[in-house]
């Protein structure tokens, strides 16, 4: 992982006692709560629907155990509402209806896509005490909103993937210093979000992003970046754009700041909706990429302050060798992998475990491990301050003290060793973290939705609960195969249903929920195809109805499917009326011709 | 450079001009003028970061001059982006604001004022 120096941890500092003065002022009522706002949201507060919400920002998803306790710690200690402010909470929840809901829950932390941790229930005049605490292991919530460059992701397998060209892992580094309190780039016309992975398969979902990297080399061997601008989901789901198929890597910031001061004079600022830079690259195109380069020349007669030298990147690259884990030796390690393979024709479950939470690694010792935060009882993502506590644990026994949050939602162990899995397995089966379905169905992608955000026009949370409550059994999963359903609250997308194979939208008619299923969209994975938004099969359903329409559309996929071919498959060759008919042959309370 | 903070404007001789913040400042005519005023009209409105950078990089020296709703927590934005003086808005403490400029002894990207990042201290 990467090592913080004195001068990062003295600057996170600052901005904890930044903020503090901030907050300070505001509760004496000298800094308006407007003022406040923007200011508060840079350091990742916000205020939802009946709590503020804490977004700690995990850069590029990597968290050590010490990190992860402390996250349990916040937790445990500051994440509990009044008794009066959640019985108010969950009496209004309880009047919405239409559906069984989860009850609210306390003292827990959030995995989002975007890699963060978030925490639903601190008191706003806590929020800098929080703040301290978190700065005592580097943590931070700096760009976890606002309308800036908001926390760099990446990979959930950097510097690991066995697909890899080139570890995404310095670059990212250092572009998250760049980006870290950019004076110009504060107030841009919304917020701009970078992914950046340096392996062939897209797990960073990069065509999604308002900047999407792909670090790689040509064909001299030589380190640049494919560029990509202008993606993103909201209303107006777009991909990305190549604007660069090779610049050189250490001309990423120049060439960044490029793009982003063309978009801090040219995005649009009369319009929320069309203010992202997704918005601009479509209506300007060529004229914007033109501009692009014309400055990024500019930039370079200048001085090119920010191009990365050499030994800068050997620094930030020697932060993140592999740890000392113990090498495996050949001996070792067969005797490991015949041990496995013993267990796994003894252990119908661990073998699936194996199949499904396992993946390869740079390293033939060594093996990557999910821990699934998707299981019965608990929303998509979520996790106790006990369940925090043991990941922690988790880490420092199995996988070198290091987690990464990934982009579904779960927990990554990146340096387990192979003849430690059979252990592992064990202890994260006795924690709940060892459901095989990572990748499967039930690993779905939720926001929190109308149970919390301010924002949302229907809940995701009781939707997701229905979903994973019908498909509980194993056998059922495995048979269904590797199918991305994601749920989105409303249209802002943090649940990306646009890019789900099956994506779920909550809206809102006449005060009531309703929910859109679209089909066919795609991260840009190989599973899913190039990066695309899924199309809508009908008018929205009935909460109620939701988890029979799924099934109704599973049901065609089992039907239609050739032998080992994937939902994304069977969709993509068959096309959507079949599962359209079936989705809405499955309406019951809502009119067919609603 | 120390920004400037100004309670309250007052007309003094200067040749200004004062320039919406949807101004190309890159082709704009600087011939003569000794302070450019830039405007703020929400303080949420960050295109006059980018106008005060693009006017020092092409080697403005005079005053560049915060207006509009310009509040002591951007002051340190403002003048790490170029700008050299601004007039706050009516209710702000401008002592507190004086404070502010010094929360941070370094930061890791270069600016208008200090145009090279912390890593090539080092190299």
């Amino acid at each position: 992982m990467y090592q913080y120096t004195d001068f990062d941890q003295q600057f996170v500092k600052a901005r904890a006692a930044q903020y503090r003065d901030q907050l300070t002022r505001n509760l004496a009522g000298k800094l308006a709560d407007e003022d406040f706002r923007p200011l508060r949201l840079q350091n990742g507060w916000y205020v939802q629907r009946y709590a503020p919400m804490l977004r700690v920002a995990v850069p590029y998803g990597e968290l050590n155990s010490a990190q992860l306790r402390v996250l349990s710690q916040i937790a445990r200690d500051y994440d509990t509402p009044s008794s009066e402010l959640l019985a108010r909470a969950q009496s209004t929840q309880d009047k919405i209806g239409g559906i069984d809901a989860p009850k609210l829950t306390v003292n827990y932390g959030h995995f989002t896509t975007r890699q963060n941790v978030q925490f639903n229930w601190i008191p706003l005049d806590k929020s800098a005490e929080v703040m301290e605490l978190l700065a005592s292991v580097n943590l931070h919530g700096i760009q976890t909103s606002g309308n800036c460059i908001r926390n760099i992701t990446s990979d959930e397998r950097a510097g690991i993937a066995v697909d890899e060209e080139v570890d995404p892992r310095p670059y990212a580094e250092v572009l998250r210093q760049w980006s870290t309190l950019h004076p110009e780039f504060a107030y841009l016309p919304r917020k701009f979000k970078i992914a950046i992975t340096g392996s062939n398969e897209d797990r960073a979902a990069i065509a999604w992003h308002d900047v999407g990297l792909r670090v790689l080399r040509n064909d001299e061997g030589e380190v640049g970046f494919q560029v990509l601008v202008g993606g993103g989901m909201g209303r107006t789901p777009i991909t990305g754009t190549v604007i660069r198929e090779f610049l050189p890597w250490n001309q990423i910031i120049n060439y960044l700041e490029a793009v982003v001061r063309v978009y801090n004079g040219w995005g649009r600022r009369d319009n929320i909706y069309k203010a992202r830079i997704k918005i601009l690259v479509k209506a300007e195109g060529q004229r914007y990429f033109d501009e692009v380069e014309a400055e990024y020349e500019r930039i370079l007669e200048s001085g090119a302050h920010h191009t990365i030298p050499q030994v800068e990147l050997d620094r930030v690259t020697a932060c993140f060798v592999m740890p000392p884990v113990d090498v495996v030796s050949d001996e070792a390690q067969e005797k490991a992998e015949q041990a496995l393979l013993a267990q796994a024709r003894a252990d119908k479950e661990f073998t699936r475990w194996l199949q499904q939470n396992v993946t390869s690694h740079q390293n033939p010792g060594l093996r990557v491990v999910t821990l699934s935060f998707k299981r019965l009882g608990q929303a998509p993502g979520d996790a106790t301050a006990d369940q925090l506590a043991t990941a922690a644990d988790l880490a420092d026994k199995f996988s070198s003290g290091e987690v990464r949050v990934n982009h579904d939602q779960n927990l990554v162990l990146p340096w387990v060793r192979i003849d430690q899995l059979a252990d592992l397995y064990q202890a994260a089966k006795a924690a709940g973290f060892a459901r095989a379905n990572v990748h499967l169905l039930t690993d779905m992608i939720a926001c929190p939705g109308g149970d919390y955000c301010a924002l949302a026009n229907a809940r995701s949370l009781p939707i997701a609960a229905a979903i994973t409550e019908r498909y509980q059994d194993l056998d059922e999963l495995f048979d269904l195969g590797e199918i991305d359903l994601h749920i989105s609250g409303c249209i802002n997308s943090c649940g990306h249903h646009h890019s789900g194979h099956i994506g779920i939208l909550g809206v809102d008619k006449d005060g009531q929920e309703w929910y859109q299923v679209t089909l066919g969209g795609s991260d840009g994975s190989f599973l899913s195809g190039p990066a695309k938004a899924g199309k809508v099969v009908g008018p929205s359903f009935a909460a109620a109805e939701v988890v029979d329409v799924v099934e109704a559309i599973l049901d065609v996929y089992r039907d239609k499917r050739e032998s080992g071919e994937t939902f994304a498959r069977t969709l993509n060759r068959v096309g959507m009326d079949d599962f359209k008919a079936a989705a809405n042959a499955a309406r019951n309370t809502t009119a067919r011709a609603h | 450079m120390t920004l400037q903070i100004i309670t309250q404007h007052t007309a003094d001789g200067t040749n200004a001009r004062a320039l919406a913040n949807d101004v190309d400042v890159q082709t704009l005519d600087l011939e003569g003028l000794e302070r450019i005023d830039l405007n703020f009209p929400k303080f949420t409105d960050g295109r006059a970061f980018s106008q005060a950078f693009v006017l020092r990089r092409r080697g403005f020296t005079g005053d560049i001059r915060a207006h509009g709703d310009v509040l002591i927590d951007q002051l340190l934005q403002m003048q790490r982006s170029g700008f050299s003086s601004a007039v706050l808005r009516d209710d702000q403490d401008a002592a507190h604001g004086e404070k502010l400029l010094g929360l941070y002894k370094r930061f890791y990207q270069g600016d208008a004022v200090h145009a090279t990042p912390l890593f090539a201290d080092a190299s």
